[in-house]
């Protein structure tokens, strides 16, 4: 199950920028318990199972996959806010949980995130300059000064004015916040912005706005993206690299060009031909997959996917396939390849 | 895609010129202004808008479940089947509704009581509605979940919808709408919290039961692609007014007013690659201070100075197919 990640790294040369982050072979498993006072651990909920992936400098790494597939997790241990159960993640060279206290304070602050909904990630209490030069004041010694004229400088950025430093974020409309979601984010430099559904909870004629804002930053800091998003047709448009998990594993890894143009594994053509069309006329060649996904508690045996499978085989009951190269760059755990 | 034959006096549902006013204390907020429509037997109406475009107070006014005060309906017909539901009483309008006018919301989640069995709350609605026995009512409630594919319905009815997935309850709650069999069943984004998958299996359910019973549809989103599989008339509302109306052809192939038009470019597509989203500038319009003429024109890329004076009159650009704009005069 587990990606090869030199395999990958000898198909890449040497135009492609360099690696950012590395996570390999990385675990969440949340043990379940019963009873109160002398509780026991009756099983684990293997939330993310074996998931590897790099992510190069100013680059997009889209996650997709649907609810309870472990998008989520893995965001929250890039942002460590979970322990990892096993597995690493390497930034810049370097394993996170063999360095020290030092370089992971480094880290956390060159690791931001965006959430879906800027309605509840900005306190209301605090006024928009507060909120955006906070994780300033805290992790860098600055002049007041100096910390007034970089949040100017990031409102501009994310196309918002000076004047709106000394409003409240009630006093925004849901797109705006999000825009001082993205400057907060910005607002140490960070070499990494997860996105977690950023415009999902926006109304339709803003989320182009926000999209498009989103590329023009990450051109002008050379910034990296974890994006995580349902919406596939949002991931096509935003991301260099997707990744489709299922169950808590990567099923499928691929350019964006190469994942839309050739959906190898049968759950991404499912979730393809489930997503909705852009035009009425496109007729969609329906692979609608019956039932739901299973629980991550227990897992089916073999392939995860096999119970919804339009093209199971006999091996998949019993076997867990392997993530493979099936071109340049392109991987897919599944027994057709 | 393809509607099925209709003639005129197929028209089940014809609103003209509703208008749904709230008080509040900035003022007169209207929210749903001149909003006129035909739906015909065996038809899917797509009604389009962002948050605050008046949507959803439309389904609300088509149901009479406008929370008055602060709203009242201040004018218009809704004529469903020859019947003007504005001069009904509430009593007459209660039996109506569930039988003739269902509604699906969207959060399955808060719509199904959660102290009552879903054999309860299916059953309900039969009871209510139709002059059935006791004796064949539970026949009916069974009948009716295996409509809407729910696996093994003998033993799910005795579930609480806490021992249902998201798809499952909204598949119930489809249920309760359809169980009377009515003529006119809203949807109001029903599928806005389910998964993409369970979002294609519902969408798919949705469309089978309707060509079924050839009852007309009326879909509210925001999301075009729900629009391009599922309708086939379009009403685009902005600011509380229908902006465009056409069929679902003419409003992907030929999108007249520049909403529509700026809102299909906005969109990121799955088919192909687009270098660069067309964005629209600013925000939606605060309704108790809409600007003076068309309310788009402040984000309209082909403002002219008549737009900030006037509000358009109703342009046909072909049959069937009208938008509000002065670029057509």
């Amino acid at each position: 199950m587990t990606l090869n990640p030199t395999q990958m790294m000898s198909s890449s040369n040497s135009v492609e920028p360099e690696v950012l982050l590395e996570a390999s072979d990385l675990k969440k498993h949340f043990p379940v318990t019963s009873g109160l006072l002398f509780s026991k651990v009756t099983g684990y909920i293997k939330a993310v199972d074996g998931v590897s992936f790099r992510i190069r400098v100013g680059e997009t790494l889209g996650l997709v996959g649907e609810s309870g597939c472990g998008k989520s997790t893995t965001a929250k241990m890039l942002l460590m806010l979970e322990d990892p159960t096993e597995g690493s993640i390497h930034f810049q060279g370097e394993d996170l949980y063999q360095a020290g206290a030092a370089k992971r304070r480094e880290y956390r602050s060159s690791v931001q995130a965006v959430f879906q909904d800027p309605w509840s990630s900005l306190n209301p209490r605090m006024r928009v300059k507060d909120l955006i030069a906070e994780p300033m004041v805290i992790n860098w010694q600055l002049s007041r000064g100096e910390v007034s004229d970089r949040v100017e400088k990031l409102l501009g950025d994310v196309g918002l004015n000076s004047y709106h430093a000394n409003l409240y974020p009630h006093e925004f409309s849901g797109g705006q916040r999000q825009r001082l979601a993205i400057a907060r984010a910005l607002s140490l430099n960070p070499k990494l912005i997860v996105l977690d559904e950023p415009v999902s909870a926006l109304d339709v004629s803003i989320r182009a706005q926000i999209m498009n804002l989103l590329k023009d930053l990450q051109q002008e800091y050379n910034v990296s993206y974890l994006l995580i998003a349902h919406h596939l047709a949002t991931v096509r448009y935003m991301c260099d690299w997707v990744a489709v998990m299922y169950l808590g594993q990567i099923v499928e890894f691929a350019r964006v060009k190469d994942l839309f143009n050739n959906p190898s594994h049968p759950y991404t053509k499912a979730l393809m031909s489930a997503a909705l069309p852009s035009h009425p006329d496109i007729e969609q060649d329906e692979t609608i997959l019956t039932g739901e996904v299973p629980s991550p508690l227990n897992p089916p045996q073999g392939c995860r996917f096999h119970p919804r499978c339009p093209v199971v085989m006999d091996r998949c009951s019993q076997e867990i396939p392997e993530l493979k190269e099936i071109t340049a760059d392109h991987l897919v755990s599944c027994h057709l390849y | 895609m393809t509607s099925n034959t209709q003639t005129n006096n197929d028209v089940v549902l014809e609103v003209d010129d509703l208008r749904t006013y709230f008080q509040t204390r900035w003022g007169t907020v209207k929210a749903v202004d001149g909003v006129s429509f035909s739906l015909r037997r065996g038809e899917v109406l797509g009604i389009v808008g962002e948050s605050g475009s008046g949507k959803s107070v439309t389904m609300l006014s088509l149901m009479r479940l406008v929370p008055t005060p602060p709203g009242h309906i201040v004018g218009g017909k809704i004529i469903l089947d020859g019947e003007d539901l504005l001069q009904m009483s509430e009593r007459e309008m209660s039996k109506l509704r569930g039988s003739k006018i269902g509604l699906i919301i969207q959060d399955p989640m808060t719509s199904l009581n959660p102290v009552f069995t879903i054999g309860n709350q299916v059953s309900e609605a039969i009871k209510i509605h139709q002059d059935i026995p006791k004796k064949r009512v539970l026949e009916r409630t069974l009948d009716v979940l295996r409509k809407v594919n729910i696996p093994a319905a003998e033993s799910r009815v005795r579930d609480y919808p806490h021992q249902m997935s998201g798809g499952m309850r909204q598949r119930v709650v489809g249920a309760i709408s359809i169980s009377c069999e009515p003529t006119v069943l809203i949807a109001d984004e029903p599928t806005t919290s389910l998964d993409v998958t369970i979002q294609a299996q519902y969408l798919r359910l949705l469309k089978d039961l309707q060509r079924d019973s050839n009852m007309a549809l009326i879909f509210i989103t925001h999301d075009f692609g729900i629009v391009a599989k599922m309708c086939d008339q379009v009403a685009v509302m902005y600011a509380g007014k229908i902006v465009e109306h056409g069929s679902v052809r003419d409003i992907f192939n030929q999108p007249s007013h520049p909403y529509t038009e700026a809102l299909l470019a906005s969109v990121p597509k799955l088919e192909e690659d687009v270098d660069r989203l067309y964005s629209i500038e600013g925000q939606p319009p605060t309704l108790h201070d809409l600007p003076q003429g068309c309310p788009f024109a402040p984000r309209c890329q082909y403002t002219m100075d008549r737009c900030r004076e006037e509000y358009p009159p109703e342009v046909i650009a072909s049959a069937g197919h009208s938008a509000s704009c002065w670029r057509l005069v």
